[in-house]
């Protein structure tokens, strides 16, 4: 009985000493005990996979092609997509001009969507105030960043701002890949907003409002 | 005449049963705590083709997950940002460094970097990332403190027990939408202030957003 126990207590080390506890860090992909219909025969996105041409599975569309989409409502009343209007390129219809304000309802809601995308991507740059002194300044591994409240900006028309987040500027990159049309225009009207709080006086509180902070 | 079974073999019913008893509890035991995800998946941590902390950019920098994790609010799948992502600092930030090489190279020839997926599901599993987002249940509830890690890692089995936990009492996990992204975030730095604010605000949300936390088999299989 003495050695069963011993053959059965070594055992049991040596599972414990080769497989370690649960949780421990480990470089080697998990292994599926009962794999069955686990990795199953399709394509997800993302992968590499030689169904494609070029070997991945997510493929851009094909050129020509238009995404299903539903209409932007802007103020002049739906616009898709792939029309040229100025929700969509910044551009007044037909010209290069830029548009000077926004084609969104400016509305509370909208606000908040630009504040949030607002301190999402930009941020790490131009700071949650907008003037520029975002974590990058603060270890000092940009050369320069603009300056939101800047009379230069400021009086930029709404569809340059929109050129420059969709394009890019200088050594900003371009954010019309990762940020929607909309979300654009969310954070041009926030970035109003912030430039309103700086720019303005006590001369544009409403009476009672004045006489309070007096 | 020597007795064929000598007096100890009386015994030997007992011995043999015992020693079943033993080996087959050993080996039962070893089962229930090695066959299992919390085993074989939570700890797993691959060496990536870029060296990419976590802990500096989402923890130190304080960037949100979604400045590279874009689609997660939109799409059932969360995005491995594009080397333009990278690129829109990298262009400055360590423009030289060899660490970067590979992300230079696939923002220049369009090659993806070939990360390695480390949290997956089994194929029939139709995880939805926007619903979760969107509807309060933070990245943390899954993924751990990424913004801690250098090199992530697996931190929960993500089992369909994992799942149904929380499907069974999503008031105790759900939170703000806006602290969604916020993985340090607690209620109250007070425990105990923390879990009542969590189960009173709980109930609320799950109330007010119409959270449904399905358990029947078709909200995840099918």
């Amino acid at each position: 009985m003495r050695y069963v126990l011993l053959i059965l207590l070594t055992m049991v080390a040596v599972v414990f000493g080769i497989a370690g506890l649960r949780g421990h860090l480990s470089r080697k992909p998990p292994v599926e005990i009962i794999p069955d219909m686990n990795r199953q025969f399709k394509l997800r996105p993302e992968a590499a996979d030689n169904f494609f041409a070029n070997d991945h599975t997510s493929q851009l569309p094909p050129p020509g092609t238009i995404p299903r989409s539903r209409p932007i409502q802007t103020l002049s009343g739906p616009v898709y997509p792939y029309e040229d209007a100025p929700v969509n390129t910044g551009f007044i219809t037909g010209t290069t001009n830029f548009v000077a304000t926004n084609p969104l309802p400016v509305t509370p809601a909208l606000l908040q969507q630009g504040r949030e995308q607002f301190e999402i991507f930009c941020t790490p740059c131009h700071g949650a105030l907008g003037d520029g002194n975002g974590i990058t300044k603060k270890l000092g591994v940009m050369p320069s960043v603009a300056n939101l409240h800047d009379p230069r900006i400021v009086d930029m028309a709404d569809g340059e701002i929109f050129n420059t987040i969709t394009h890019g500027k200088n050594l900003m990159g371009a954010y019309g890949p990762t940020v929607p049309v909309q979300d654009r225009w969310a954070i041009i009207a926030y970035v109003r907003a912030l430039q309103l709080s700086w720019l303005g006086s006590t001369n544009d509180l409403p009476p009672d409002l004045r006489a309070a902070l007096k | 005449m020597p007795v064929i079974f000598p007096k100890w073999t009386n015994q030997l019913p007992f011995l043999i049963a015992a020693g079943l008893a033993l080996a087959g509890g050993a080996v039962t035991a070893g089962v229930t705590y090695y066959f299992t995800p919390k085993y074989s998946r939570v700890g797993y941590e691959p060496i990536q083709p870029v060296p990419f902390s976590h802990a500096v950019h989402a923890g130190q920098l304080g960037m949100d997950c979604r400045y590279c994790h874009t689609t997660v609010e939109k799409s059932w799948f969360s995005n491995i940002p594009s080397a333009s992502t990278c690129m829109n600092c990298h262009n400055q930030v360590l423009k030289d460094d060899p660490r970067l090489a590979l992300v230079r190279e696939s923002a220049t020839n369009g090659v993806p970097i070939p990360w390695v997926q480390i949290h997956r599901v089994p194929d029939y599993v139709y995880f939805n990332h926007s619903v979760h987002v969107r509807r309060g249940i933070s990245c943390v509830e899954c993924h751990g403190r990424v913004d801690q890690m250098d090199e992530v890692h697996h931190v929960q089995s993500l089992t369909m027990a994992f799942c149904l936990n929380c499907h069974r009492d999503p008031a105790a996990f759900i939170r703000p939408e806006s602290k969604v992204t916020d993985l340090g975030w607690q209620w109250n730095t007070n425990a105990d202030v923390a879990a009542e604010m969590q189960a009173t605000n709980g109930v609320k949300f799950v109330h007010d957003w119409r959270v449904q936390s399905l358990q029947n088999c078709s909200a995840c299989h099918r």
